[in-house]
Order: structure tokens, then C-alpha cells, then sequence
């Protein structure tokens, strides 16, 4: 299944200069399936996502759809096929 | 001189000598940079500038440039990434110190507290594991801005000290094999026992020019010296306005011979506003006052990385940032500065290169 990963701009010099990536991935997959794979293939986008320990850094928001992924079950929330997963910075700031 | 300047959102260089300073337009931005340093890179290519950058929203990074800021690299992988299996994550570079010791060496002072090594100019590092390994660490304590390990003073043979907040004054023989504490006398303000083995809140030390075994510590509270390595130390505020403060420089080629900047512990300003430095010429017998140029009505502290001394022709030069975002050098061993930059942000880090 192929799900659509959207970035900021911030991000884009880290892959490849692109806004949108597209992933295929084994159904039935998680957000840490997703997140691994865009660590395989684009480690310098995947560090921004994710520190060390394999957690989704503070400030970093990733949407499933319309939820913000803490808000559904974090890493091992679904991805379903077609999904778009949009990745965003905090409203943080000053 | 150059003048590396990182603050709270962003990064600039500085070129020129007093009264004729060019200022860069901001090289990054939307970062913290709380570490700056030049690498020379011999021939005649100009120093290498490293970079300990924070994005609050994509985390930290150590970057390189070979052109003064005009393009950067950085591992894909990252510089500095802790293995997985140590279940640890890089939150900030604190300090990069190069060691002039062997040529594209450099150390990392991070946070968590920790020390990298790197052999290849800054471009990736690899964790100091005896330190990671002490049975200390799981006492070491975060400072106010978190704990680190934030001084990194190589000795001319292979041994090392370190600071750190908190934690204090730890030395090595050779960096690899071990490390003990070194804090013997320095007064802790913020514990039942004021004399413990570690734990102090250690701000920043400094090696002599010619003795490697005196030493310089400004603690959270108090001036030190240390004329054998570490073993021991003994005050020396004696004379100083006040005994706070994040800053000790030492000379680069006078013996006995350093600068403190201090801060009223009570207010975080430089006492009664007036901005200066002190240096000592006698090891800290004597303190003196110098700074002509500089503010007496500025209300910022200086932050422990924000200030430096180089080696400029045979004199000592100076550059050192303000929390408000004034910058000053001096290329007369402090005695007089001129302004370099102001109403930048935050200034973290300040590093100046011939």
C-alpha cells in the first residue's frame, strides 16, 4: 500500500528538496512501520522525526489522517492504505 | 579576527579589528547555537567553523562549514547520535573545543552529560564510553540549563579535564582509561555537605599558559585555583566584586595570568551594572579591573561559552557576548574593548580565531 508523507518546508532540504514522499509499505502497517522506513531511506528527515530512543521528538507533530498521532495510539497507531500523514512543527515559539 | 557569535535564534560571524567590524547577515537561523568553534585547517584555508545547532522543533545538530559560513555539512546520519542500544538521546551540544594536540581533533561536550571525540575535523564524533561508564552519572545533577558536560581543557600530554553542571571537575590520564573526580576544596552552595567529592556546580575552568598543572575554576559561587592539576584547590575571589560568575579565561601565553567576568549572584547583572572583566597577572593573588569601552549601566549576565581569548600576535584578544546581544573585543588583554555587534539575540557562544 502506498501512504503519502507531507512535510514543511523546513523539512524538505532533507528530502531531497521534495514536500511530499510516498512510501510503500506492508498492510497492515503502524506509524513506527512508516517512520522506520522514512529513517531507511531518508536518515536525515527520519533524525528530525525521531531522537535516539525511537521517540517522536517534543515539538514534532505527525497527523494520521486528521488526528494528531499522541492524540490516537502514538507509534503503534494504524496507518491505513492511502493514508496521508502530515508531518508539522508545534505552534511554539517566540 | 574572526568572531563566531551564536545566540538563542541564530548564528553570525564577525571580521575585522576595533573600529572597523564587518558583521555576517544571519548564516542560520531558527536555531540555538550554544556552541561555536574555529578549526584551523593550515595552508592557507581559512579555519573550518563547527557548530553545535538546536532546532526546538528537529533537534541537535554539529555542523561544518570551510567557507565562513556559506554552505554547511553534516552527516546524514547525524554527528553526534548516541548507539540505540544505550537508550540515550542527544539533547544539546554544549561546548566543541578543538585540541591542538593532533590535527582535525576535536571534543564535544553534550547533553546528556558526556564527551565525543571526533578525528576528522568535526565531522562525526564517537562517545567518550569511560565517562559514559562512571559510576557517578547516575548522581550527576542537571544545572539550571540542563546537565552537561560543558568545559573541555586538554593538557599538552594526553591527559584531559572536564567540567560539568553538575558534577564538577573531572581529569583523565589519557581520556580513554578512566576518570576521578578533582573537586577538593571547591564549596558547594546548594548541598548539606559543602565539601563533597563531586557535585559541585563548576562553571568553567582554564589552563594555564605555561603550567598545565594550574589551573583556573569559576564555580557557582567562588574563584578557584588549582596548582596541581585538580588534586587540590584553593579560593581566590579575594578582591573581585563578586564571586559569581560563568566566565575564566586564561592567558595564552602569560603564566599566572586569566580574566574572570562577574555577576551578582543575587541579580544576574554585572555588579552595580557596571560591565568589565578582572584579570589577575599573579595567579589570583591580585585582582584588577579592566574593560575601558565597555557599559556601566548593562543589565545581562555573560554565559559560560559566550567569551574567549586567543593568541592575536602576541597579545591576548578577547571577544566575549552578552544576554542581550551585545558583543565586544578587545585586542589589548582587555584593557580597552570596542563593540562588535549589538541587539542580536540571546548570545550562547562566542569564539574568536585569528
Amino acid at each position: 500500500m502506498t501512504v503519502l508523507v507531507r512535510l514543511p518546508q523546513s523539512l524538505a532540504v532533507d528530502a531531497g528538496g521534495q514536500h511530499e514522499l510516498a512510501f510503500d509499505l506492508a498492510p497492515p502497517a503502524s506509524l513506527a512501520d512508516l517512520l522506520d522506513q522514512i529513517q531507511a531511506l531518508h536518515p536525515a528527515l527520519g533524525r528530525r522525526l525521531r531522537d535516539e530512543t525511537g521517540a517522536v521528538r517534543r515539538f514534532v507533530n505527525v497527523y494520521v489522517g486528521e488526528d494528531e498521532s499522541r492524540a490516537l495510539n502514538g507509534l503503534q497507531t494504524p496507518v491505513p492504505a492511502d493514508a496521508v500523514v502530515l508531518v508539522a512543527g508545534s505552534v511554539a515559539g517566540g | 579576527m574572526r568572531v563566531a557569535i551564536g545566540t538563542r535564534k541564530g548564528l553570525w560571524t564577525a571580521a575585522g579589528m576595533p573600529g572597523d567590524w564587518a558583521v555576517s547577515h544571519p548564516l542560520k537561523e531558527m536555531a540555538e547555537f550554544a556552541s561555536v568553534a574555529w578549526l584551523p585547517m593550515g595552508d592557507d584555508r581559512p579555519p573550518r567553523l563547527i557548530v553545535g545547532a538546536r532546532s526546538w522543533f528537529w533537534g541537535p545538530s554539529v555542523l561544518i562549514s570551510d567557507d565562513d559560513g556559506a554552505t554547511w555539512s553534516e552527516p546524514e546520519a547525524g554527528a553526534v547520535t548516541f548507539p540505540p542500544e544505550l537508550g540515550a538521546a542527544v539533547e544539546r551540544v554544549w561546548n566543541l573545543t578543538p585540541d591542538t594536540r593532533e590535527p582535525g581533533r576535536v571534543w564535544a561536550g553534550v547533553e546528556p552529560h558526556s564527551l565525543w571525540k571526533s578525528v576528522d575535523g568535526g565531522s562525526t564524533f564517537t562517545l567518550n564510553q569511560a565517562l559514559w561508564d562512571h559510576p557517578h552519572r547516575k548522581d550527576w545533577q542537571p544545572g539550571a540549563g540542563g546537565p552537561a558536560v560543558h568545559t573541555i581543557v586538554p593538557r599538552p600530554d594526553e591527559g584531559m579535564a572536564i567540567a560539568m553542571s553538575t558534577g564538577g571537575v573531572y581529569r583523565s590520564a589519557d581520556s580513554e582509561s578512566g576518570w576521578e573526580p578533582a573537586n577538593q576544596g571547591i564549596k558547594v552552595l546548594f548541598a548539606p555537605d559543602p565539601y563533597p567529592a563531586y557535585g559541585q556546580c563548576v562553571h568553567r575552568i582554564a589552563m594555564d599558559a605555561e603550567n598545565p598543572d594550574l589551573l583556573y575554576a569559576q564555580n557557582h559561587g567562588g574563584v578557584y585555583r588549582s596548582a596541581d592539576a585538580g588534586t587540590s584547590w584553593q579560593p581566590i575571589m579575594d578582591g573581585l566584586p563578586a564571586d559569581f560568575g560563568f566566565v575564566v579565561l586564561a592567558h595564552p601565553t602569560r603564566a599566572g595570568s586569566a580574566w574572570v567576568i562577574p555577576i551578582d549572584a543575587g541579580t544576574m547583572f554585572p555588579p552595580e551594572g557596571r560591565l568589565r572583566l578582572w584579570r589577575t597577572y599573579d595567579a589570583g593573588e591580585t585582582w584588577a579591573e579592566v574593560g575601558e569601552g565597555l557599559p556601566s549601566d548593562h543589565y545581562a549576565s555573560v554565559l559560560r561559552d559566550a567569551a574567549h581569548v586567543i593568541d592575536l600576535d602576541g597579545t591576548a584578544a578577547i571577544a566575549f557576548g552578552t544576554r542581550n546581544g551585545s558583543v565586544y573585543a578587545s585586542v589589548d588583554e582587555g584593557e580597552t574593548f570596542d563593540e562588535v555587534a549589538q541587539r542580536l539575540p540571546d548570545v550562547l557562544s562566542v569564539r574568536a580565531s585569528a
